[in-house]
């Protein structure tokens, strides 16, 4: 992360609070609290790569700070993040937010690191693509670094709402060390990944989405020009890695219908580049059968197909695949619920199960179980077949101050 | 045998004739209720959810919930969680419609998604609690069939029938106050299978802006799990002023970030 533009955002904030402060109507609200999480990954299987490691004990700490005001129409929101593991490339910080932001009537704006979710898939998010992925955090691709960004929102009533988004600055993927798993067999160092564009990180990016519903039907279209998050990799006769960050222009839908207890879904994107034209999407369905018991249980199958026109060099590999899972969630007291699945590829053997379980104790604590299982990985499939042997089991206990 | 005929005609009349005016009457009390409660335009107020099991054990909830008055439709909502504190900002809007399925997102503020949700699911339980989806959604006249029972004093009890298959109950027994502007005193559920469910109590009544009595405390007791659910109600604020953009997707991140 830029150390001149965190100073920039602190400069911002600052000043806003001051402002904030000189004026007697705006009474300042603050909000504290603290996250501290203890984290155990343990991979079974005996690596595929020299120097990689089977036991991961791991810490993480997340602070948050919100100070609003004129009744909760500005703002200012922290998020901070720090984890200490065994990969030392997973031993990373980061400002996952710090931003300010002022609502009025029918407009919204945002300055600052922020993060943006758009989507409506669980298997893949296509879509989704203002921040970057936080690729050594999560197996899932779900934890995203903080993004710079300007962001103005307008809502009109008619027309739904547009979003606006001018982002300053691009931050690069992290990859695994020598001793983490979940990697290639050479070794990436995000340093070593190069810019198409002469700016490099500092390239003026831009992007669009329009979001509205009609009756059961929620619909967003969305475009961004820059430079992408998912670095173009390309593989020499000998298996050496070259990669390098396009400039892209990528146009997305993601389209819901709810109908009763279903949930139609779909995404798709089609991103061009010089090097690379292509076609996704995913679609598919969830079901609930609700209150099976008349005591609260929630059984959700959920089945999703999944294309990339990429094929092999589909970064996560789901190019040609189908997702089958089932959501549990008891809603007793302590919000137990269970998420179980499995990815299949449609032209090989390749399956990844997963599992992830999660539930209260007492007022401050919670607990979670994940586990993934690459199963009959195919030597064709060239991304998942470095991770054949990764299949892991996680455990964590956080505490909430 | 004419007479006979004449006499069953008459007595099927006075029948229909005295379930007609139940019915009559009972929507009438709901309509009253209804219109004793229109023109408060907006309110904020915060909410202790405390949840006891059977043996007595405790676990609390903290909410935030912002209603819209809306008159030509249902009522909009929007609920933000406050503590535990694992789920603090996890969010919900509901725009209630008069007739047909509401529609709800909920805000998941980890991942800051806005995930569209079924407003199937009306019987199932509230984050654990004793209330039921349908028992927390803005209470629209057109919901149910009325069915007026009996007067005591003050008070006026009519039975509420689900217009909605989807509903878990088969009947409510809602008591109303008539000399405090129809006020809910006390609901009785009975289940699919007609047995009673709940009780909800209302107390500590309080009379805002001059015209909205307000519970401050309301009791829901199962009676067939021996479960509880107490919410406490603080800080009503009738004074907020809020409008439709205060109950968008965009008014739902803010709320929840």
């Amino acid at each position: 992360m830029n150390i001149k533009f965190i100073y920039y955002i602190v400069l911002l904030c600052s000043t806003t609070i001051m402002y904030g402060q000189n004026d007697d109507s705006k009474k300042i609200q603050h909000e504290f609290e603290l996250e501290l999480e203890g984290e155990y990954r343990y991979f079974y299987d005996a690596p595929l790569f020299k120097g990689q490691e089977d036991h991961f004990p791991s810490l993480a700490i997340r602070p948050e700070y919100k100070a609003t005001w004129n009744k909760g129409y500005e703002s200012i929101n922290f998020k901070g993040f720090l984890r200490l593991d065994v990969d030392d490339k997973r031993t990373h910080w980061d400002i996952r937010e710090l931003y300010y932001q002022k609502a009025k009537n029918n407009w919204e704006l945002n300055l600052g690191i922020k993060k943006v979710y758009w989507g409506v898939t669980e298997s893949n998010h296509l879509v989704d693509i203002i921040n970057q992925t936080d690729a050594v955090e999560t197996f899932d691709g779900e934890e995203k670094l903080g993004q710079p960004m300007a962001q103005f929102t307008w809502i009109t009533e008619n027309y739904g709402t547009f979003d606006f988004f001018y982002l300053p600055y691009h931050r690069k993927r992290t990859f695994a060390s020598e001793k983490g798993r979940l990697r290639f067999q050479s070794i990436i160092d995000k340093e070593a990944i190069k810019y198409e564009s002469d700016a490099e990180e500092w390239r003026q990016d831009i992007a669009l989405r329009w979001k509205h519903y009609f009756d059961i039907v929620d619909i967003g279209l969305s475009h961004f020009y820059g430079t992408g998050r998912e670095p173009f990799f390309s593989f020499d006769a000998t298996g050496n890695i070259n990669a390098f960050y396009p400039i892209i222009n990528q146009t997305g839908i993601d389209l819901q219908v709810t109908h009763d207890a279903f949930l139609w879904k779909l995404e798709s994107i089609y991103r061009s580049a010089d090097i690379q034209d292509f076609f996704a999407l995913v679609a598919g369905l969830e079901y609930t059968f609700s209150n099976i018991d008349t005591n609260g249980l929630d059984i959700g199958i959920l089945g999703e197909y999944l294309y990339d026109e990429r094929d092999e060099l589909t970064l996560n590999s789901l190019q040609n695949d189908v997702f089958l899972g089932s959501r549990i969630a008891f809603n007793d007291t302590k919000d137990t619920s269970i998420l179980i699945g499995g990815i299949t590829d449609l032209e090989s053997s390749s399956t990844i199960f997963s599992l992830e379980a999660s539930r209260r104790f007492g007022t401050s604590w919670t607990a979670e179980i994940e586990a993934r299982i690459f199963n009959e990985i195919a030597i064709e499939d060239r991304v998942l077949s470095n991770f054949k042997e990764d299949s892991f089991f996680r455990f964590s206990i956080s505490k909430y101050f | 045998m004419k007479k006979l005929i004449i006499a069953g005609i008459a007595l099927l009349s006075i029948t229909s004739l005295t379930a007609q005016n139940a019915e009559e009457r009972g929507l009438q009390i709901a309509k009253a209720a209804d219109k004793a409660d229109q023109g408060f335009n907006s309110s904020i107020v915060n909410l202790k959810m405390t949840l006891k099991n059977k043996n007595g054990q405790t676990s609390e909830r903290l909410l935030v919930t912002r209603t819209l008055e809306q008159t030509t439709d249902g009522d909009k909502s929007l609920i933000v969680f406050n503590s535990p504190k694992d789920v603090k900002g996890t969010s919900t809007l509901t725009f209630t419609h008069k007739v047909g399925s509401d529609d709800q997102w909920l805000f998941l503020p980890s991942i800051k998604r806005v995930k569209r949700i079924s407003s199937n699911n009306k019987s199932g339980p509230f984050v654990g609690s004793e209330f039921a989806y349908e028992d927390l959604s803005s209470q629209e006249i057109e919901k149910y069939s009325y069915k007026f029972l009996e007067e005591k004093g003050n008070l006026l009890i009519v039975e509420q029938d689900p217009v909605d298959p989807k509903s878990g109950y088969t009947r409510r027994i809602v008591t109303y106050n008539k000399d405090k502007k129809y006020r809910i005193e006390k609901v009785e559920f009975y289940d699919r299978k007609n047995a009673l469910l709940k009780t909800l109590k209302y107390s500590e009544y309080k009379l805002y802006k001059g015209k909205f009595w307000r519970a401050l405390s309301m009791n829901m007791v199962n009676h067939q799990s021996n479960k509880e659910t107490l919410l406490k109600f603080s800080d009503y604020n009738f004074k907020a002023d809020l409008s439709d953009e205060d109950f968008t997707q965009v008014a739902l991140k803010r709320a929840g970030q």
